[in-house]
């Protein structure tokens, strides 16, 4: 008897019967698709993107070449070399350099900054044309920090009561 | 009657011609695009939908890159076959239409034997599959080509059997008899997929078979064979392919409705509904778009048959039915239990 009603509902096509109705329901639902450069998904405050150095209001570059981020930095992506700066004596940074194919992206460098310079800003979209150009250097970060300050310190603001 | 008697003629002929091939190689076209976008959205994705508006340009967009494109050829390739084969795949797919009716009367050749002629076409088109796949040299294409012969014999025959038991009924090998056979005053009931309702679903079936589609597509077998018969073919060549393919799929969606669902006949017919009971080409088309889709949606929906199912399948399963209803068709015709014509 099983046999026979197996034997049935093989000839009779219910299973893909089945299949057909689950397709058909898909066909009606809303689509995941995100058309990306027109659309994107909200990102977290907490997302890891590319590096930026800041600035102090007064516009001081906040890094003291501590060189903790070079110390701390899993991948060995930062190279800093510091000396004491010409106009007032105080130690500077003389070269800051990260490569991007190093880095892991894992923020190690912004937990470990005394004074908040280095932080991974929530930039994703960046692409390279050059052999070199994955090594950013100080002024390039420097500048990504004025540009994007502004989003820089909201998510931080944001996310200062979970810290 | 000869044809170059008068040019007159020889030049209808040839704008008929133009008139039904250059539409269909743009519904080619866009059948493509309407299969991608309703894959996509089976999908929960969108389909293409850059290229021009809604996407539709994006099938002609294909079309170019695809004529552009340099055609590569094997080094130990049979240079005559392989050039051949594309072209025994679409004349085949394109000489077929024209015995087919798109209304009463608007058909190219009301051939009498018309229902021969597509089986003749149709067998025809595998031969360009099979010499592609012999031609090619590569283990990969010559897989192909023979699964696709296997394939396509064992679906012939169970698709020939369940068009005995149509012409039984119809009493004609002329697709505008056997469509005006489906006339009746009692709408879709009419139709003959009542009373060959499984031969309706193993004609459908072994087309889907015979068309190389999904769940059927062995002969392609990306997944396994590369792309099987048509794996060395490139640029415009393998456009060629993909050009009869379709279009036999195209073929199929209008051959389905034709047989069965009473081709330009109002499913309304005699229900007196006004407009809607009067026959008309737009019910054929609506017809043809529902069919044409549903083979995308066996697509998006079934994974590829293993090659000893199909086999089985042809063989145990549809051919037993083709046999026993081809009997039982003879005994409607025989006591007059199915109305044929008004």
């Amino acid at each position: 008897m099983k046999r026979v009603t197996e034997y049935l509902k093989s000839l009779l096509l219910l299973e893909l019967a089945a299949g057909l109705w689950v397709t058909l329901k898909y066909l009606f639902k809303p689509k995941y698709t995100l058309r990306f450069p027109m659309e994107t998904i909200p990102r977290s405050v907490r997302f890891r993107g590319l590096h930026a150095l800041r600035r102090y209001p007064n516009g001081e570059e906040r890094c003291i070449a501590c060189k903790l981020c070079e110390a701390v930095c899993p991948a060995l992506a930062i190279t800093i070399d510091s000396a004491p700066r010409a106009s007032d004596g105080q130690r500077r940074t003389t070269r800051y350099d990260i490569d991007l194919f190093k880095c892991i992206y894992c923020g190690f460098c912004e937990e470990s900054c005394p004074v908040d310079s280095i932080v991974l800003t929530d930039i994703l979209e960046y692409h390279m044309e050059r052999r070199g150009e994955n090594v950013i250097t100080k002024p390039q970060l420097l500048a990504m920090g004025d540009r994007f300050e502004k989003s820089i310190a909201a998510n931080r603001a944001q996310d200062a009561a979970y810290r | 009657m000869s044809m170059s008697s008068d040019p007159m003629i020889l030049l209808w002929t040839l704008a008929k011609i133009l008139v039904i091939a250059v539409p269909l190689i743009i519904a080619v076209a866009m059948y493509v695009w309407w299969e991608r976008k309703v894959i996509g959205w089976m999908h929960v994705r969108m389909g293409p939908n850059k290229i021009g508006p809604f996407g539709l340009l994006q099938a002609f967009a294909d079309v170019t890159k695809l004529l552009i494109k340099e055609i590569i050829i094997p080094t130990n390739a049979n240079r005559f076959l392989y050039f051949t084969a594309p072209l025994l795949a679409v004349i085949p797919a394109l000489a077929v239409w024209a015995i087919i009716p798109f209304d009463n009367g608007a058909v190219l050749s009301n051939a009498n034997a018309g229902v021969l002629f597509l089986l003749a076409m149709t067998s025809l088109g595998v031969y360009g599959i099979i010499l592609a796949g012999w031609a090619s040299n590569s283990r990969y294409a010559l897989l192909g080509a023979m699964r696709s012969a296997a394939q396509m014999i064992s679906y012939e025959i169970c698709m020939g059997m369940a068009l005995v038991c149509v012409l039984i009924l119809a009493g004609s090998l002329n697709f505008t008899a056997i469509v005006e056979a489906q006339a009746g005053g009692k709408g879709l009931f009419d139709w003959f997929w009542l009373p060959l309702l499984p031969m309706f679903f193993v004609y459908y079936i072994s087309g889907v078979a015979e068309t190389n589609r999904l769940p059927f597509d062995v002969a392609e077998g990306e997944s396994e064979i590369v792309a099987g018969f048509h794996v060395e073919y490139s640029g415009s060549a393998f456009a060629l392919f993909f050009l009869a393919e379709y279009a036999n799929m195209i073929l199929l969606s209008f051959l389905a409705p034709i047989l069965f669902l009473g081709g330009w006949l109002s499913p309304f017919q005699g229900w007196h509904l006004g407009w809607f009971s009067q026959p008309g080409w737009w019910w054929l088309f609506l017809k043809f778009f529902i069919f044409a889709t549903s083979l995308i949606w066996l697509r998006a929906t079934f994974p590829r048959y293993r090659y000893d199912q199909i086999m089985r399948l042809g063989w145990k399963v549809f051919i037993p039915i083709s046999i026993a209803w081809i009997f039982v068709a003879g005994l409607f015709k025989y006591f007059n239990v199915v109305t044929i014509g008004h």
